[in-house]
């Protein structure tokens, strides 16, 4: 197969895949996972990706997109460089996630599954992530951030940007 | 009956154990208060519906695989908290279950509810409404009002392929069309994708199908989601009649139903499916099969008699003075040339009863034989191989049912489709161990055992093996494991396509028939041409491939025949050119273009054409007769597994005649007494059946004539019906002693070959004269030409492959 | 960084190790880890089975199903291998404490599951965690290869000839994948749908061969209780519930955290001692006992111990642990309206019961929270919850129906004060929109 020497991924990316499928007693377990880490790298799932990793795995890009679209982190559109991800489930409700979701929202101009006009940010209200008791509770991309108030969403907002003109 | 996943199908090369285990102890248990009895391992839903209790399921799909999803065959078990679903609970000894109550009631109601929230209720214009799952479902359990009061979510319907269509707000997600594609087909063109209330039932081209187009997924779904390029908004299901028939593609004869309705010159064909499942196809059609049908309305159809004029043109005329003109002209030919100056060329696509019938009019009334057919199987061998042997001959169902199959060349996938999909469900749900050897890769490979691949000679040489040479094949990696696990199956099915013929299908046949518990089929190419060989359109054979000298009862209904060979096609076509035939009769043939005859050619011999369309050969006739195709008469067709099925006249086209018609009509002109041809009436012993043959009473013909004409059929009163030939045929024809219940049932009936053949070595010694067509999947010549729909998919496939390829 | 809390009614026996650097293996070892698994090893699987039955640890995830039996089921002899799989997919709302093991001591979770297939006879071990858990999975990753470099996994732990792998799985947002067999069909690369039960995972699991699968707290559970001995262990707990769980105290509370406590430990005091009561002095309105799918208690309901049949006995079930506060000032019909967006958004979409069900629940509770619900409404929203339980594929359509019957039945009048279009009583959020 020379899906190798035509991959979409980077060099580093394409050998953690490599030794991906050969870790399991299935090569398809390892779809999930794969999917998954070439969306943080590509930003999200495309048609080219797709059709890439069901070459990997040795099966349909039918059946990748039945798997694929069965999870919520995986996306077939672009996100934000920094994808906001509030939650509002009970927990982080009472707590005021719908008041830092509505910052957020105010702050960047954008609702739920909005990217913002230069692509830095998109946000999205999600399912409970995890962090209950320490509510109200956000990830940016894979960084938690909680016990939030609204105050500190401005904050959050700077860092990244900063983080975003330090070159990163 | 529990589907077992894919992967522990086959332990590579491991000779079967275990295979009859499945045949489980019976166990007794309560249903209803009734005790059942069933194998240990039934499925409870399975079980109730061989008891004749219906337990409803959207979900369930005999055959498929199990997914518990639609929760409608709930039951309450004894000493279970929670209500049961039927379709995923094996039966056990002393089990307890009670499958109606207001407890289970009210179940099945919530869940219609939910369901109908939102659904679009468009039953008015719905191609299921009146056949949909759902509305039974709902008039049943009563789902009546409507507590849903939300603003139900709109799609546009979407087309899939040129027959495809999906209707996603009516889709019910009982996911039967994924399975029936994947589990069913091997095609896997269907998915689910999202979750939750937003998932759905995608194609794997994104927006359109890539696919064999079979439509099984419309055949399967329960509701109206999945509706037919061709049918869709075209009729309501109960202004229909319903017509079960067989296909008219290919050779493997699938039962299928025609939707018929009036139209202004006929009746008009609709719908084709195989709506009670019933026949050797089961489930199944294919995209010929279930799309291919509207050449009956093509605009190219033939529907005047044409004679050529003076000016050398084909012009309309009536069916008097075409008959009059052909018996004047054969008449006059006799007169002058004597017996053996007209060439007869059969048909593989008309039924029995009418190659019978050319036959008999070719050998008694234009006294010759000069009979061929477009061979495209090596018959004459294979039956002279099996002269003698008792139950050598696979039918359809036993190739089904097979626990090892040898399939030998050919292309199932693509040219015989139904034996693809017996092959696949054989292996799938009965574990069947299929070999395939074969020049080509093809796709059923997939679901082979053990699979060899080599040169287009190495068929000779895996024979030559197989019978103990072992110098054979040996260059061909795997034919030793190969011959191996096939010497070790204790009964074996070999089906051989046209690779096999004369001395290779000889040698092959010799090897099986050395061995106990095998048995043989030979593929061949279009809907009758077994028929046509099995009623004897040979030079050399008769009908039962029974030598032309003889003393069966056959030769005297024969007498005054030619006793000597005839010319086969290609010999008639010389002759025909060169002076030494001075007419030829073609009946649905076109041998100018198979043999590529020069324009002109034949402008000497009298040449008669009978077909429904202006083929090469009729447009140079002399007398162009328009025929009605296989779906506008009645008779009987057998398929190349030899299994004999009744057709039933179903749409009907004003101005065309059958074949059987005008071949009486013909021998009538020719001022034959055509009771010699049809024994209708009182003749020789047989008599009219006015309802005897049923157990009507004396005095009760009038309703008897009521139900021959609502099944199509005759009295056997009219020197027309076909019926009359079918009791001479089976009175003289080898194997054809029919299982009358069974064929006018609508069920298959096997033949099984005789004795008294021509010798092998007499066989082998002249040409077998065979040339495979290879039809393709949406390809059936003549008729898929002139069939809108199939030119339709033809295209769309072509522009997938195109971009496939991009 | 979620903060650690403390109370002195505190047993720490999974937390024990919380706070003190026990990622790194050193100080893992330097705790006393791994001498579990060593003693696993000498012992034996019978033993081991027998220490956990001993022990009345039951699972964690929410069912509470005795550890050690479900162990005992898995067929000693079979054709196919065996596996252990590790359910770290932690999705219930009201739920962190698998957040805390997998940041503190993800060691624990290694060298438990080293023993379940000790237990069981399997050479392979799978720890699943949510796909949202990214930092957890980089540090359950960077423990699961210290333990190979110290030589604890691989071809021969321990020393001795017997091969155990562990291979660290993540997922990638599907609540449904923590029921046992959509986390295998999910590990398997599949879409995240249960399976057809029986063939139950012990006997037909990953890959078609026998497979355990227990919640992170229940493994990162059995080293502990395997080092006190099982007996000790059960000691902790109330009557057949043994040891101590993870309690997540969050919502309207003073002092919200994860805190281990004894099986049993009576609700009230665990509101008003451990969390501190209800934040800001307010009076307490209901509470969510055990994650979001359980159903409500009423304050006059607490007076109950922390077990899985008390709690059974009160009516709701002990679930995950996960204990949500709420306070007077919430409007439950919001509350209502939160807890079905979450399962509608999270049913599989398999069977008719759930998908349309959970559609249906929430679209009407958004309407009725909107102020455009009848006087019917309410009956038809407990018409559709009481028709889903029970009849679902899995427990999913139970986990929305119950907590919903829960707030109908029990906090009709509040749905009531939302007709005639009258605003929300409450200050409602406007963002829950009429979809």
């Amino acid at each position: 197969m020379s899906a190798e020497a035509m991959t979409l991924f980077s060099p580093e990316l394409a050998a953690r895949l490599d030794a991906l499928v050969e870790r399991y007693p299935a090569r398809r377990s390892a779809l999930i996972p794969m999917l998954l880490y070439a969306q943080d790298e590509v930003g999200y799932l495309s048609d080219a990706v797709i059709d890439e990793v069901a070459r990997r795995i040795g099966i349909t890009p039918l059946d990748v997109r039945n798997v694929a679209t069965y999870y919520s982190m995986l996306r077939f559109q672009p996100a934000g460089k920094f994808n906001v991800q509030v939650c509002t489930n009970i927990s982080c409700m009472l707590r005021g996630g719908y008041k830092i979701f509505d910052r957020f929202q105010e702050r960047l101009g954008i609702g739920h599954k909005g990217v913002t006009a230069d692509g830095l940010f998109s946000l999205e209200e999600v399912e409970c992530i995890g962090a209950c008791c320490w509510a109200p509770a956000i990830q940016v991309n894979y960084d938690f951030h909680d016990e939030l108030t609204e105050e500190q969403v401005d904050a959050i907002l700077a860092q990244y940007r900063s983080q975003n003109a330090g070159g990163r | 009956m529990r589907t077992t996943p894919k992967s522990s199908l086959f332990e590579a090369g491991q000779p079967n154990v275990d295979e009859k285990s499945e045949c489980m102890a019976d166990v007794t248990f309560t249903v209803d208060g009734k005790k059942l009895t069933a194998p240990a391992g039934t499925l409870l839903i399975e079980a109730c519906r061989k008891a004749g209790i219906e337990i409803p399921a959207f979900c369930y799909y005999p055959g498929l695989s199990l997914q518990a999803a639609c929760r409608m065959c709930v039951v309450r078990q004894e000493k279970v908290p929670k209500l049961q679903t039927a379709c995923t609970t094996p039966v056990a000894e002393g089990q307890v279950f009670i499958t109606e109550s207001a407890e289970i009631a009210q179940a099945r109601k919530a869940t219609l509810q939910l369901l109908l929230g939102n659904h679009p209720l468009d039953c008015p214009v719905c191609d299921a409404g009146g056949e949909c799952e759902l509305q039974d479902m709902t008039f049943k359990y009563g789902a009546g009002e409507s507590l849903y009061v939300e603003a139900k979510q709109h799609r546009e319907e979407q087309k899939w392929s040129p027959v495809v269509y999906f209707d996603r707000p009516r889709c019910i997600l009982c996911y039967r069309c994924v399975r029936m594609c994947g589990e069913g087909m091997d095609v896997w063109a269907l998915g689910i994708q999202n979750r939750g209330v937003t998932a759905v039932i995608a194609p794997n081209g994104g927006d359109h199908l890539d696919c064999e187009q079979c439509g099984m997924c419309i055949d399967v779904c329960p509701v109206g989601a999945l509706t037919s390029g061709t049918y869709r908004y075209k009729s309501r299901p109960w202004e229909m009649n319903h017509v079960s028939t067989v296909c008219t593609h290919c050779a493997d004869g699938c039962k299928v139903t025609l939707g018929v309705r009036s139209a202004n010159d006929g009746m008009e064909i609709v719908r084709a499916d195989n709506r009670d499942k019933s026949g050797i196809n089961g489930d199944f059609l294919c995209a010929k099969g279930r799309f291919g049908f509207d050449f009956v309305e093509s605009a190219e159809r033939l529907t005047q008699p044409l004679v050529r004029n003076a000016a050398g043109v084909l012009e309309p005329t009536t069916w008097e003075k075409a008959i009059k003109h052909v018996g004047q002209r054969f008449g006059a030919i006799l007169h002058e040339h004597g017996a053996g100056s007209i060439g007869v060329i059969g048909s593989t696509r008309t039924t029995n009863e009418e190659n019978y019938l050319l036959q008999k009019f070719a050998r008694t009334v234009l006294r010759t034989q000069h009979i061929d057919h477009e061979r495209t199987g090596d018959y004459a061998t294979f039956h002279g191989l099996l002269a003698g042997s008792k139950e050598r001959a696979a039918s359809h169902r036993d190739i089904a049912a097979a626990p090892a199959i040898l399939l030998l060349g050919g292309n199932p996938t693509e040219e015989h489709p139904l034996l693809a999909w017996s092959l696949r469900t054989n292996v799938r749900l009965h574990q069947a161990r299929l070999y395939v050897a074969n020049s080509k890769a093809i796709r059923l490979e997939r679901q082979a055992a053990h699979s060899l691949h080599f040169s287009e000679d190495g068929y000779d040489a895996l024979v030559r093996r197989l019978s103990g040479d072992g110098a054979a094949l040996a260059d061909v990696t795997g034919a030793g494991a190969f011959c191996d696990a096939l010497g070790a199956e204790e009964s074996l099915v070999v089906v051989c396509g046209a690779e096999f013929r004369g001395a290779s299908l000889a040698a092959l046949m010799r090897w099986g028939l050395s061995r106990p518990g095998v048995k043989f089929a030979l593929l061949s190419d279009s809907v009758n041409a077994r028929g046509a060989a099995d009623m004897g359109l040979y030079p050399d054979l008769l009908p039962g491939y029974l030598p032309l000298a003889g003393e069966q009862p056959l030769h005297d209904a024969l007498a005054g025949m030619p006793t000597t060979s005839g010319k086969d096609a290609t010999a008639m076509l010389e002759a025909a050119a060169g002076g030494g035939l001075q007419g030829l009769l073609v009946v649905g043939a076109d041998p100018f273009a198979a043999h590529g005859v020069t324009e002109g050619a034949l402008k000497n011999a009298f040449v008669v054409v009978q077909d429904c369309f202006l083929t090469r050969t009729a447009a140079e006739a002399d007398v162009v007769l328009p025929t009605a195709s296989l779906y506008e008469k009645t008779g009987t067709v057998t398929n190349c597994y030899g299994d004999v099925q009744m057709v039933r006249k179903a749409a009907d086209k004003a101005g065309v005649k059958s074949d059987f018609e005008i071949l009486v009509r013909m021998a009538g002109a020719m001022g034959v007494d055509v009771r010699t041809l049809v024994p209708f009436g009182e003749f020789q012993g047989v008599r009219a059946d006015m309802g005897q043959t049923r157990g009507a009473q004396a005095g009760e013909a009038d309703r008897h004539a009521v139900w021959l004409a609502a099944n199509g059929l005759e009295p056997k009163l009219s020197p027309f019906d076909p019926f009359a030939i079918l009791d001479e045929m089976e009175r003289l024809v080898q194997g054809y002693a029919l299982d009358r219940l069974n064929l006018f049932a609508g069920n298959e009936s096997s033949t099984e070959p005789g004795t008294g053949f021509v010798s092998i070595d007499a066989l082998l010694q002249r040409k077998d004269g065979v040339v495979a067509t290879h039809p393709g999947l949406f390809d059936s010549g003549l008729l898929s030409e002139r069939t809108g729909a199939l030119q339709a998919i033809g295209k769309y496939q072509a522009a997938q492959a195109a971009q496939a390829a991009d | 960084m979620p903060r650690l809390v403390s109370h002195p009614d505190e047993v720490k026996i999974v937390t024990s190790r919380f706070g003190k650097g026990a990622a790194k293996i050193d100080t893992y070892l330097e705790l006393g880890g791994y001498a579990s698994a060593r003693k696993a090893l000498a012992e034996g699987a019978e033993w081991i089975i027998n220490e956990m039955k001993a022990s009345g640890l039951r699972g964690r995830g929410g069912a509470g199903f005795p550890t050690g039996m479900k162990w005992s089921f898995v067929p000693k002899q079979s054709a196919k291998p065996k596996y252990v799989l590790v359910n770290g997919d932690e999705s219930e709302p009201g739920t962190c404490k698998d957040h805390l093991i997998f940041l503190h001591d993800p060691h624990a979770v290694i060298e438990g599951t080293i023993i379940a297939g000790l237990a069981i006879g399997a050479k392979m071990g799978f720890i699943y965690l949510r796909g949202e858990y990214r930092y957890l999975i980089q540090i359950v990753e960077r423990a699961v290869a210290e333990a190979y470099e110290r030589g604890f996994l691989g071809k021969s732990i321990f020393g001795s000839e017997t091969e155990f792998e562990v291979i660290v799985q993540t997922g990638a947002g599907a609540y449904e994948v923590g029921e046992e067999s959509a986390l295998m069909e999910s590990l398997e690369g599949k879409r995240g749908v249960p399976r057809i039960k029986p063939p139950f995972p012990a006997v037909v699991g990953l890959y078609g061969g026998p497979t355990v699968i227990n919640n992170a707290e229940t493994i990162a559970t059995v080293p502990h209780a395997l080092a006190m001995g099982g007996a000790a262990y059960a000691a902790v707990g109330s009557e057949r519930n043994g040891g101590t769980r993870l309690f997540g105290l969050s919502g309207h509370i003073e002092r919200p955290g994860v805190y281990e406590l004894p099986m049993g430990y009576s609700l009230r005091k665990m509101i008003y001692e451990v969390g501190g009561g209800v934040r800001g002095g307010r009076k307490l309105k209901a509470v969510v006992p055990g994650g979001s799918s359980t159903p409500v208690l009423l304050p006059e309901e607490i007076d109950i111990g922390m077990d899985f049949d008390q709690v059974g006995k009160a009516g709701s079930m002990l679930g995950s642990g996960g204990v949500v506060v709420i306070d007077d000032q919430t409007c439950m019909v919001e509350f209502a309206l939160r807890t079905i967006k979450f399962y509608q958004h999270e049913s599989c979409g398999w069977c008719i019961p759930c998908r349309e069900g959970t559609d249906w629940l929430k679209k009407s509770l958004t309407r009725f929270h909107a102020g455009f619900g009848t006087e019917k409404d309410i009956d038809n929203i407990q018409y559709i919850a009481e028709n889903m339980m029970g009849r679902t594929f899995c427990p999913l359509g139970d986990a929305a129906a119950m907590p919903t019957l829960g707030f109908v039945k029990k906090f009709r009048k509040e749905f009531e004060e939302h007709l005639h279009g009258k605003p929300c009583p409450y200050a409602h959020h406007p963002e829950v929109e009429l979809v």
